[in-house]
């Protein structure tokens, strides 16, 4: 399904206003309604990640066979997670719901269904820590904000914690600093605990686990895909360039997300970056093994993050690599920015990552030795390493959303803008609020990019596709790049619903655009087969 | 209704102050003994509170991140809202001081515009409002603490006559109407007046938002009761709050029961602090997403209970995968 295909126009998906009904938040009740949920995970899955409670069963069905013992599992669940994690801990006691995060949330906004306030989306847990591990709660009950867990509450939280991306846009806003992808997480894994999971987050990691990347490729097919874009590139360009998989004895490691040679316009970006490997003549290696740059283990719990995460720093020790390089993603550089390294490091069997072509040592980077792709694209044009034509992007008139880990996670701002700015010639930015530390999710986000969910995506999709249309109609903007895989597959349907004709691309298939390769042919195509120069032509004269 | 529990109990709490002192003649209990009971309740329940806190681990760097990252030499980073080092306590400095994440506040509102698909635009607009109640709150409250001061030092301590003389600047009045008299009310009315205007803020407040308000509403009024209008028998009331500081505590007699009602109510708030929100003062140093540097990538961070877990090693997969990878021609570690 694409978002065309959705029966609700836009208009009447913006019926809706912000106040909150009569009826008190804390009596549970939640509808499962075509478009705002995502189906559960199957069986098999559960069954092969060695994960509780294996069942076929549906969000909608009355009975979720939940264990019989589910309340102890869920108290000694919280429990553990309360002594482990000082963030669940200190975000379940000194929130004063002062309301500043409540219109900051992409889902509220698009939405105006108050659950989806951070504030209340927390309380739905924090009702039940309050009623079972504090004393006030204990002696005081529902005066002291108290609420019993039932299995209504565990089908509220099901339906809310899997309606939020764990973007963490309201802990910039939080006074506090809490963040409520922090309390989903937990909320996830307290569901999974009780085999309460869903198929789109649940399935890639399982077939991560057992293939190397979310969408089960099997490493010929891996082999396949990457030699169907090599004589892409050979069309385009006249130049084949090299194809090393599992080489030992390479430099760099160079991991993607799996979506990058899954589908367009992913598979663009993936073209770049072979053609700049080439031309830079980098001895580098892609892995069949490790062909998973995101990591959807973050979706379900951390443990599940650790065990895909593993398989990067297993085989950069196993091929000998010097150091790791990363592409373009949105999550996996959460992963690999805040959780690799702790989990699965230390990498001192790597070297601190230099840059072969400039010199440039990657300071940042000297623990985990693993480097952004923009970081380390944009050291080459910095250092005049790389001869560029911006006007082959000149029928592009370009913006950037900031996807929300690199945003808030991390912190990688600059770099892609940079890239950006020098391989394109019409670059504009959307409204302040809307980028940078302040960008809105895709809200396809977390495993929720599935097309079952396709009305809460596009309810969640209009803060960033409003501040979109508002830059197409006053700089008629025709292309919005970003440094996100998930991203590339689900900004289409958003631009598609609310800023239709604009479309979406990373930002390595703008730098293969404008890459002047050594003894390439007269470029006729960019990277999508379409004519060059033309889509625009008589208008600009 | 959350809000009526909340007012019921604080006047319940001044009544109980009220006939306990002037019906019962209560005064060594509310003057003495509630007191001290109050005072060792809220030292032991915050340093539990803390302790709890600081003893649980924290397993990863999870760094909020607000501005640019320290990458490139040549790429200008944001050191405060992205530190990269120690300046992260700069950065908790900015949120305990300044409020500096309050400041940032925006709201937003639909507006409508035929140029936007589903005709509507949003409108963001800056919001300084709740900064200004918060910190008009916050501020008044501890120059007020800090007055209290000439209650409890003899010789009075040096700073009280100067936070005296800075808070009664414009000499209005006598006695000399001090500026945190008349904010902390504005301020403290502001705060629970958009718990009931703010349609959002309204429906998530819960009973444990509205008491700590009307209690320290209680404790304002009495005490400026006291001050401006009521007089109480100042000298005698020193005489008891002394007598508490120097643990040999003394019974002055008729200081008027609005003293005990103002004495009772702060010791409810301190008994009530740390097994409340309130503790949201301790809690926001230990905020992981803001009092950590964001250099996991240049500096590991070590989780304690870090365990092995299952991993589908490259061994397995070879193993389960080698057919495919011969016939593919992809190298093999065992032939």
């Amino acid at each position: 399904m694409s978002s065309d295909e959705l029966d609700i126009k836009p208009e009447e998906l913006l019926e809706f206003d912000y106040d909150p009904p009569k009826k008190d938040w804390m009596d549970p009740s939640v509808a499962f309604r075509m478009g705002t949920y995502c189906y559960s995970s199957a069986p098999k899955n559960v069954e092969y990640l060695g994960m509780p409670n294996p069942r076929e069963w549906q969000p909608t069905e009355k009975d979720w066979k939940l264990p019989e013992n589910w309340k102890e599992i869920i108290y000694e669940g919280m429990r553990d997670r309360l002594s482990k994690y000082r963030s669940f801990q200190v975000f379940m006691d000194i929130c004063v719901r002062c309301g500043a995060c409540a219109d900051k949330c992409h889902f509220f906004i698009g939405s105006g269904d108050p659950k989806n306030m951070p504030v209340l989306r927390a309380e739905l847990l924090r009702s039940v820590y309050r009623n079972d591990f504090t004393a006030a709660g204990k002696v005081l009950g529902k005066l002291a904000g108290g609420r019993e867990l039932t299995e209504e509450v565990i089908k509220e939280w099901f339906y809310y914690f899997y309606q939020c991306t764990e973007c963490r846009r309201c802990s910039v806003f939080c006074p506090y600093g809490i963040d409520t992808a922090e309390i989903t997480m937990m909320g996830r894994e307290l569901l999974n605990l009780l085999g309460l999971n869903i198929t789109w987050a649940l399935e890639p990691v399982a077939n991560c686990h057992r293939t190397g990347n979310h969408l089960g490729i099997q490493p010929h097919t891996f082999k396949d895909s990457l030699e169907f874009f090599q004589e892409d590139i050979e069309d385009i360009t006249g130049i084949k360039v090299d194809l090393p998989i599992n080489k030992k004895g390479a430099d760099i490691l160079f991991v993607v997300p799996s979506g990058d040679y899954f589908a367009d316009p992913g598979t663009f970006t993936l073209m770049g970056y072979m053609m700049l490997f080439h031309e830079l003549g980098l001895n580098y290696t892609w892995s069949a093994y490790a062909s998973e740059g995101g990591n959807f283990g973050l979706f379900n719990s951390h443990e599940l993050i650790k065990r895909l995460n593993a398989k990067i720093y297993l085989e950069a020790k196993r091929l000998g690599v010097k150091w790791i390089l990363g592409g373009e993603c949105g999550h996996m550089w959460r992963v690999v920015n805040q959780y690799m390294d702790t989990m699965n490091g230390p990498a001192d069997f790597l070297e601190e990552p230099v840059s072969p072509i400039t010199g440039t040592k990657f300071e940042n980077a000297k623990s985990t030795k693993m480097v952004h792709i923009t970081e380390f694209t944009s050291d080459l044009i910095r250092n005049n390493k790389l001869k560029l034509d911006p006007s082959r992007n000149d029928n592009l008139r370009v913006t950037f959303h900031d996807s929300c880990n690199p945003a808030r996670a991390m912190g990688i701002l600059e770099e892609p803008r940079y890239v950006l700015k020098n391989v394109v010639n019409h670059f504009y930015e959307m409204p302040e609020n809307t980028i940078r530390e302040q960008t809105y999710c895709c809200a396809g986000g977390a495993g929720l990019g599935t097309d079952e969910n396709m009305e809460m995506r596009m309810r969640g999709g209009f803060p960033r596709g409003n501040a979109l249309r508002h830059v197409q109609e006053k700089h008629d903007v025709n292309r919005l790049a970003c440094i996100c895989a998930i991203d590339r597959a689900t900004l289409i349907p958003l631009a598609d619903y609310w800023a239709p004709g604009v479309e979406v691309t990373g930002v390595h298939e703008l730098v293969a655009n404008a890459l002047v390769m050594k003894g390439e042919k007269e470029r006729e195509v960019d990277m999508r087969g379409e004519p060059l120069n033309e889509m625009e032509g008589d208008e600009d004269v | 209704m959350n809000a009526l529990y909340a007012l019921f109990a604080v006047v319940v709490l001044v009544l109980i102050a009220f006939l306990g002192v002037s019906a019962a003649g209560l005064q060594v209990v509310f003057g003495v003994i509630v007191p001290y009971a109050a005072v060792s309740v809220f030292l032991i329940g915050i340093v539990y509170r803390m302790l709890k806190w600081a003893t649980v681990p924290v397993p990863f760097r999870i760094t909020t991140t607000c501005g640019q990252q320290k990458s490139l030499p040549w790429i200008k980073s944001n050191p405060i809202e992205n530190p990269s080092n120690g300046l992260w306590a700069v950065r908790m400095a900015l949120e305990v001081l300044l409020f500096r994440t309050l400041f940032r506040n925006t709201s937003i509102s639909l507006a409508d515009d035929e140029k936007s698909i589903g005709g509507k635009r949003i409108v963001y607009s800056a919001n300084f409002v709740l900064w200004l109640g918060a910190i008009a709150f916050h501020y008044c409250f501890l120059v007020i603490l800090l007055r209290h001061f000439r209650f409890f030092t003899e010789p009075v301590v040096f700073f009280v006559p100067l936070v005296e003389v800075l808070d009664g600047f414009f000499q209005v009045g006598a006695p000399v109407v001090y500026m945190t008299s008349l904010i902390i009310l504005a301020a403290l009315g502001y705060l629970l007046f958009r718990r009931f205007a703010n349609p959002q803020v309204r429906y998530i407040s819960l009973a444990a938002d509205y008491f700590p308000l009307f209690l320290l509403l209680g404790i304002v009024i009495s005490g400026l009761l006291m001050r401006y209008f009521l007089k109480v028998d100042v000298v005698s009331a020193k005489e008891l709050t002394m007598g508490l500081i120097g643990f040999h505590p003394v019974v002055p007699e008729g200081i008027g029961s609005l003293f005990y009602i103002h004495l009772f109510l702060v010791s409810v708030l301190v008994v009530y602090f740390p097994f409340s929100k309130l503790m949201h003062m301790g809690g926001v140093f230990l905020s992981p997403t803001r009092n950590m540097a964001n250099d996991n990538r240049a500096r590991r961070h070590i989780n304690p209970w870090n365990h092995p877990v299952e991993v589908h090693t490259y061994e397995e997969w070879e193993e389960e995968f080698r057919d495919k990878l011969e016939a593919a021609g992809i190298p093999l570690d065992k032939g």
